[in-house]
């Protein structure tokens, strides 16, 4: 029995470790690849991009390599990333400055809706949070007319504002920490409650501490959202130099596939160093989505 | 003084209320705004002629939505693309959750593992999927080895393969925490119990474990199906905005109404998918309260 036991195990580990393999794989070959020289990517990966780049003088391999490890690790494309061309820096910037005021913003202003529904209830609340759990599952196919109409009204076709205030309210984060913050223990509202506190108290000293992983797992999960978005920025920001990084990096090719590993490896910094440090938090998070209801 | 005292309550219960809506206003005035007011605008512009005469025309946009060839193709090929990925990532995320459920060494740095893809973006990835389904790429190369012909990935019937493995790829991660949440909450007596009757793993899983899981299942179904209808992102970043046919999905359609600014197609499809969602959404309320009930007890 023992015996069985341990060769089940062992079985079991290895078919989980062949599946990691295969889940790393793409992360790891982006990461190697980047430090590649130019001539080694076109000679491996010339044809790829060919068909866009016709003519360039360089030697292009007659088949495409997957090489694992670089011949010679270079740090050049990460130079010319970071500081010979500053398009790429704007672009991140781009990703940035639309990403960040949403991450804020709407989970700020969800703490708020979520004290409402949590703190406040009436029939007319529950319709309203069922309102906000059937929007939160639209595709975006639905979501964008609505969203591109707003945007042509406010004249803001084209403006980052157009993105960043559907993003602000979108309603996931109201779902989240309403899920959470309907767990805080009511004895400790009552107990602020007794000690003469007020409702923006209560919210402020009790709960919000209270939700503090919440929050952070929560603006995790927005935060890898938003910075993958593709969508709303193809359609709403038409102008190349405006469209964060994401929308940039699938246009790239002709003469600059040499820098494309580098900047997906920089792209991906952000959300894999909040990964590292909140992989708890995000687990957190994803488990308390699991579920419709309360 | 009784009246006195149902005033007061009655009082009590509109400034309750008062107070309930201001902390709501922030949040609901801009879902108003942004998305539900101009959701009804869309579903009058999906029944009126053009904005300029506003006459209404009832279900002719509709008749000429589903008519139209780019409309079918794009709903075909974004429900085949479900059938296909939606069962392969809950099987999927199911067997690797219970794989790490059975205690293997290093179960943590696997979820770790499981979990990355979803912190990578997956612009950051597209170029190896490319290097990979290359018709001279890394995976043609070890199918000849093995004696296989090569084939053209992306631009055949196939290409919709290369799509589901990155999304599986992207989306499995997430699903495996759903489940083994759900796992850890099966109550361990039941499962002694079972063991101490004879029960073998397949017996347990069919008899026990699934009866737990079934709000899980059913709730990992719903998701994969809702991200599925946004693969368009990945296929985008793949192949920029002219795919291949079998990947021209309803995204992709969109997309091209939009650019023709034809608003009355635009809002037609919307109000389309608004109605094909809801009722999806409807049943993952029924099922779950209808599942949740019966393991509650």
């Amino acid at each position: 029995m023992k015996v069985k036991l341990f060769f089940g195990r062992t079985g079991l580990f290895f078919i989980a470790a062949v599946f990691a393999v295969l889940f790393l794989l793409p992360t790891v070959l982006t990461i190697s690849n980047s430090f590649m020289t130019q001539s080694e990517i076109d000679a491996n990966y010339g044809m790829i991009f060919e068909s866009t780049r016709p003519g360039v003088g360089t030697y292009v391999g007659d088949s495409v390599n997957l090489k694992f490890i670089p011949d010679k690790v270079s740090f050049d494309q990460y130079t010319t990333v970071l500081f010979r061309s500053p398009e790429y820096l704007l672009k991140f910037w781009n990703s940035v400055i639309l990403v960040i005021p949403i991450v804020i913003f709407q989970v700020g202003i969800a703490a708020f809706a979520a004290y409402s529904f949590t703190r406040f209830k009436s029939k007319l609340k529950n319709v309203i949070f069922f309102f906000y759990i059937v929007l939160m599952l639209m595709p975006y196919q639905v979501t964008m007319v609505p969203n591109f109409l707003v945007a042509e009204w406010l004249g803001l076709i084209g403006s980052r504002w157009a993105v960043i205030f559907p993003g602000v309210f979108a309603p996931f984060s109201v779902f989240l920490l309403t899920k959470f913050m309907r767990r805080i223990p009511s004895v400790l509202i009552e107990a602020a409650k007794l000690d003469g506190a007020n409702e923006f108290q209560i919210f402020s000293k009790v709960c919000i501490p209270q939700c503090r992983s919440a929050l952070y797992s929560i603006a995790i999960l927005v935060f890898i959202d938003y910075w993958n978005m593709v969508e709303l920025p193809i359609i709403l920001l038409a102008n190349a130099d405006s469209q964060p990084l994401s929308v940039y990096l699938s246009t790239i090719n002709a003469g600059e596939a040499g820098v494309a590993f580098a900047v997906a490896v920089v792209y991906m910094v952000p959300p894999l160093l909040l990964f590292l440090h909140g992989e708890e938090a995000l687990v957190e998070g994803i488990t308390h989505s699991g579920s419709v209801k309360g | 003084m009784k009246l006195k005292q149902r005033m007061e309550n009655l009082n009590r219960r509109t400034r309750e209320s008062i107070h309930g809506a201001m902390w709501l206003a922030p949040s609901l005035l801009g879902v108003a705004a942004f998305y539900i007011v101009p959701f009804f605008i869309v579903v009058y512009y999906a029944l009126i002629d053009n904005p300029l005469m506003g006459n209404f025309v009832f279900f002719d946009n509709f008749v000429r939505l589903f008519q139209n060839q780019a409309f079918k193709l794009a709903a075909s090929n974004t429900w085949r693309f479900a059938i296909v990925s939606v069962p392969l990532a809950v099987v999927l995320s199911l067997m690797i959750a219970l794989m790490l459920e059975a205690r293997i060494p290093l179960k943590s740095q696997f979820r770790t593992f499981f979990l990355s893809p979803l912190m990578v973006p997956v612009a950051s990835v597209v170029l190896i999927w490319q290097v990979l389904f290359h018709p001279n790429g890394a995976v043609n190369e070890a199918m000849q080895l093995f004696g296989f012909s090569g084939i053209d990935w992306m631009q055949s019937a196939h290409n919709q393969i290369v799509v589901v493995l990155l999304f599986l790829w992207k989306n499995l991660g997430f699903n495996m925490i759903l489940f083994m949440a759900s796992l850890s909450n099966i109550p361990k007596e039941i499962l002694e119990t079972a063991d101490t009757e004879g029960a073998g793993p397949i017996r347990k899983l069919f008899y026990i474990k699934m009866r737990y899981l079934s709000p899980t299942l059913l709730f990992v179904t719903i998701f994969s199906l809702i991200n599925s209808f946004k693969v368009f992102r990945e296929i985008y970043l793949l192949t920029g905005d002219y795919p291949y046919e079998g990947l021209y999905m309803l995204q992709h359609f969109m997309n091209n109404i939009f650019r023709a600014l034809d608003y009355q197609r635009l809002a037609a499809a919307a109000v389309v998918m608004t109605i094909a969602m809801v009722i999806i959404i409807a049943t993952l309320f029924i099922a779950e309260d209808r599942f949740g009930k019966d393991v509650e007890e």
